[in-house]
């Protein structure tokens, strides 16, 4: 039962991190594949009906582990606080910059949330991946499974390593594919040929960063997303955006699942002492409440699937990026 | 203030501003519903121009609740972990539900409806609104559920050895009587709540466009019968009330002594301590009234609830900040009191019709006299006056449960998360209040905007969308 919930919980994590992961990468990308405020809208409107399904994996994620795993709920939440609410406030005024773009008709406006957009996006990517490199690396948990440390560095020093480093990286890295690559698949016109070569050049440059990174440490995982990272810019440069986007998402998904077993039964990590560590057993909730959930869960979720599949149908035209001449 | 103080100033100022922006997408989306289907069986041009601009004001609006509602759902890690893992086995798994049923439900339904138009069969499109509505109260009712726990704690066992309390059964949850209370009247003040907007864009914008006085007449009629609404269902809620937290009611009034045919303070000057305050204006036996049903029902005080519960808890205070509650509780019912007065004195002076007159009132006060320029001023501020009535219940509600953070099982300052530092409380206040601050800013001036366009689009913006390609 604690394994298929943790195996549910990854899912979801593995969602929200590839399906946000496309709008945080469109979100970073429109105003550079964007010349002027009409390509940057088509590029904005291809993940306009999407992100806020999106988001709430992100809601369905975070609310599997306060259910399965209240004791990880827990410990996360406060031993991060200052990155976690940093996250919180850049999703706020994303969410809100998005939405609110097109609704006004002042092109400073429209400006102002571009800008908006893109920075709040690279943030939370940025905070997100440094936060999963954190997840490999460990915290400093006590006995009581708190952080120990005082003032504002308690919760922010687990991100000065070269580990939440490297995550940061590595995420902006993905997400800029996955937004490439999905600009090629779901736009025309000049947005399209620009993503379509930033894929591409992204990929080779991916590539040859990971490869490098990977003799360097020789992490067979990293050579993995160098190959990764090849195929999709190959891909992208044949025409074929859709299994383009499909391969990075992979290696998004890949890496995702990497994180979150990468200590075996270890959920947290103390980097104190290994028996402080906070393990799948000790974080699970009762059999009563997993089986509540389970039941939950088995007759929603295939329903949400469902529905959220079929918005990509609805929605499957290619928005057009170039001027229709009027 | 210490880190305690912080953290709860911090998660009431969260939760309060979630919920300025919740009535108002729960009331907008049945009210978007509402006019599609009016217009669906109309086929009046007018009601497609008012569907589609209440459907901006609420994409809108609901954008900012969404934000502010994924911070809801980690404040109980960030803040209050303690709290989170003794209880995580009650509420993990109502809000993971509400997530994977409801909030899956209103967002993905939301976009199909607002980018729907003309992709979607005519019956099918309007289906997705009403599914939009139908999850906004689903979660308000889930929601509910669980803040109806931490009022009146059911269907738990805690275990001896962790000391974690477990679900028993999810139904009772579901069925708490506080719950079953609680929701009608939510639901009636989030009616309000967008009652009092439309109301006020209408009158604002009554010149532009005759189809705006159809929008004030019916934000007035919301307001009205929501305040109604109000009333009747907040009066069961507070017999529920008393017989569970009988602090509360006993805070409420101030109080002190157990009482039978207790009167109800209308209001109160002085201290609202032991002695009595110096000048009050009361309602004899109404207290008893609203708490019992009875004119004649006895009201337990304050000073023997204390001692009941010292001999049941052990030492310490069980009593609320007494002039918080009070206060809080007659301001709620005074402000939706005003904001039906407000809707009234509007249905009744713009009515169409003059059919009669009654004799010794001021002309402007007839029937169908028409609003003189002054008044609409004042119907401008009819947002504020449903917004103040539901923070002060929310603070009513959420102070006079101190100390409990669940009654009887549970104290606030339990709930705290080890380790956590004042200066990194302050530093997400301070991030918190710039962001929201900043976000309240944007969303006024975008419905000021949006409502200052001509209702009738002049070119329409999805065409540039509909582009034969598919991409997959
Ligand atoms: C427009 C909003 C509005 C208006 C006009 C009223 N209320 Fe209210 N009230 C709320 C909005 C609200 C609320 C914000 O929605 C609360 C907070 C928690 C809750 O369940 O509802 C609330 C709580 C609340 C409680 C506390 C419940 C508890 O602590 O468990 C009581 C006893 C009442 N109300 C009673 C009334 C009465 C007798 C009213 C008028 C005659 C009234 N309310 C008007
Ligand atoms: C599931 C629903 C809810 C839960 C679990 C919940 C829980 C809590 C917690 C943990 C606190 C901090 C401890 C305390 O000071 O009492 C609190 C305080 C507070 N909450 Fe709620 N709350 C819920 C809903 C709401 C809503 C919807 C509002 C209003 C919009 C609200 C308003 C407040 C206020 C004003 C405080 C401050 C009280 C104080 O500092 O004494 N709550 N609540
Ligand atoms: C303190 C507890 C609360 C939590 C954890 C919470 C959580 C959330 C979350 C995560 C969302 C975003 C959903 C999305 O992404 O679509 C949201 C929105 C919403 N919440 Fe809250 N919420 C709380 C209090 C309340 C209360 C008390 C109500 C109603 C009485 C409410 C009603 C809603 C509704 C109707 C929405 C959808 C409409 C909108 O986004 O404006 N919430 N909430």
């Amino acid at each position: 039962m604690i394994t298929f919930w943790f195996a549910i919980l990854v899912l979801a994590w593995v969602l929200y991190f590839v399906l946000e992961g496309f709008d945080f990468g469109v979100g970073v990308l429109a105003p550079f594949l964007g010349r002027d405020e009409h390509e940057r809208g088509a590029a904005i409107r291809t993940i306009g009906p999407f992100w806020d399904g999106n988001e709430v994996w992100l809601v369905a994620a975070i609310g599997v582990t306060f259910a399965a795993f209240p004791a990880w709920y827990a410990v996360l939440l406060s031993a991060l606080y200052l990155p976690m609410v940093a996250i919180l406030l850049l999703l706020a005024v994303r969410g809100v910059a998005l939405e609110f773009r097109g609704k006004h008709d002042s092109p400073a406006w429209r400006r102002r949330c571009d800008w908006l957009l893109a920075g709040s996006s690279a943030g939370v990517v940025l905070l997100w991946g440094a936060q999963l490199g954190v997840f490999v690396h460990g915290l400093a948990l006590n006995a009581d499974g708190a952080v120990i440390g005082s003032g504002l560095g308690r919760s922010l020093a687990p991100l000065v390593t070269p580990a939440a480093g490297l995550g940061a990286l590595a995420a902006l890295l993905g997400t800029v594919l996955l937004g490439a690559t999905f600009l090629a698949l779901r736009t025309t016109g000049p947005v399209r040929r620009r993503a379509v070569s930033l894929a591409r050049n992204g990929g080779n440059l991916g590539t040859v960063g990971l490869l490098l990174a990977g003799v360097a440490t020789g992490s067979r995982i990293t050579l993995v997303a160098a190959v990764v990272c090849f195929v999709a810019g190959m891909l992208a440069r044949r025409g074929r955006e859709g299994s383009a986007f499909t391969a990075v998402a992979v290696g998004v998904a890949g890496a995702v699942v990497t994180v979150f077993t990468a200590h075996g039964s270890v959920v947290l990590r103390s980097t104190l002492d290994p028996l402080w560590s906070l393990t799948r057993a000790e974080a699970a909730a009762t059999p009563s409440a997993l089986q509540l959930i389970t039941i939950a869960g088995v007759i929603v979720l295939p329903g949400v699937l469902a529905y959220q599949a079929w918005s990509y149908w609805v929605f499957r035209r290619r928005v057009a990026s170039e001027r229709i001449a009027s | 203030m210490d880190v305690l103080d912080l953290t709860r100033l911090q998660f009431a100022v969260v939760t309060i501003y979630h919920y300025l922006f919740v009535p108002l997408s729960i009331s907008l989306s049945a009210v978007a519903a509402g006019l599609h289907l009016t217009w669906m069986h109309t086929g009046s041009e007018k009601f497609l121009h008012l569907t589609k601009f209440v459907g901006k004001l609420l994409i809108v609006t609901f954008a900012v609740g969404v934000v502010t509602g994924l911070v809801q759902e980690f404040q109980f890690g960030l803040g209050w972990s303690a709290f989170a893992k003794f209880y995580g086995d009650v509420f993990g798994p109502t809000l993971a539900i509400e997530g994977m049923l409801a909030f899956f439900l209103e967002a993905t339904f939301l976009a199909l409806w607002y980018f729907g138009w003309g992709r979607l069969p005519r019956r099918l499109h309007a289906a997705t609104i009403v599914v939009v509505a139908v999850g906004t109260l689903l979660s308000a009712y889930i929601i509910l559920a669980a803040n109806s726990f931490m009022q009146n704690p059911v269907a738990y066992a805690l275990d001896p050895q962790t000391g974690r309390a477990h679900l028993t059964s999810f139904g009772e949850l579901l069925t708490n009587e506080v719950v079953l209370a609680a929701f009608p009247h939510t639901m009636a003040g989030a009616a309000m709540a967008g009652g009092g907007l439309l109301l006020a864009i209408g009158v604002w914008r009554l010149a532009a466009d005759a189809a705006f006085r159809t929008l004030a007449r019916a934000g007035a009629w919301l307001m009205l019968i929501g305040g109604a609404m109000t009333a009747i269902t907040g009066d069961h809620l507070g017999k529920v009330m008393t017989a569970v937290q009988p602090m509360k009611m006993a805070a409420a009034e101030a109080l002190y002594e157990t009482t039978t045919g207790a009167p109800f303070s209308v209001f109160a000057l002085g201290k609202l301590g032991h002695e009595k305050p110096f000048l009050t204006v009361e309602i004899p036996h109404l207290l008893s009234f609203l708490g019992t049903g009875s004119f004649d029902g006895t009201v337990q005080g304050i000073d023997d609830l204390q001692a009941q519960y010292v001999a049941q808890f052990g030492p310490g205070s069980y009593v609320p900040m007494i002039p918080v509650a009070f206060w809080t509780f007659r301001l709620m019912i005074g402000a939706g009191v005003a904001g039906m007065a407000l809707a009234a004195y509007y249905l009744w002076a713009s009515s169409s019709s003059r059919r009669f007159r009654i004799p010794l009132l001021p002309a402007f006060l007839q029937l169908g006299a028409g609003v003189p320029g002054w008044a609409k001023r004042i119907l401008l501020l009819s947002p504020l006056l449903p917004a103040a009535a539901n923070t002060f219940g929310w603070v009513f509600t959420e102070t006079a449960r101190q100390p409990w953070l669940a009654f009887g099982i549970s104290k606030v300052s339990d709930g705290i998360s080890p380790g956590l530092t004042s200066a990194e409380v302050v530093a997400s206040l301070a991030g918190f209040t710039l962001i929201y601050g900043l976000l309240a800013v944007a969303w006024y001036k975008l419905v000021v905007h949006l409502s200052r366009k001509p209702l009738a689009p002049e070119t329409p913006v999805e065409a540039a969308e509909a582009q034969p390609v598919p991409a997959y």
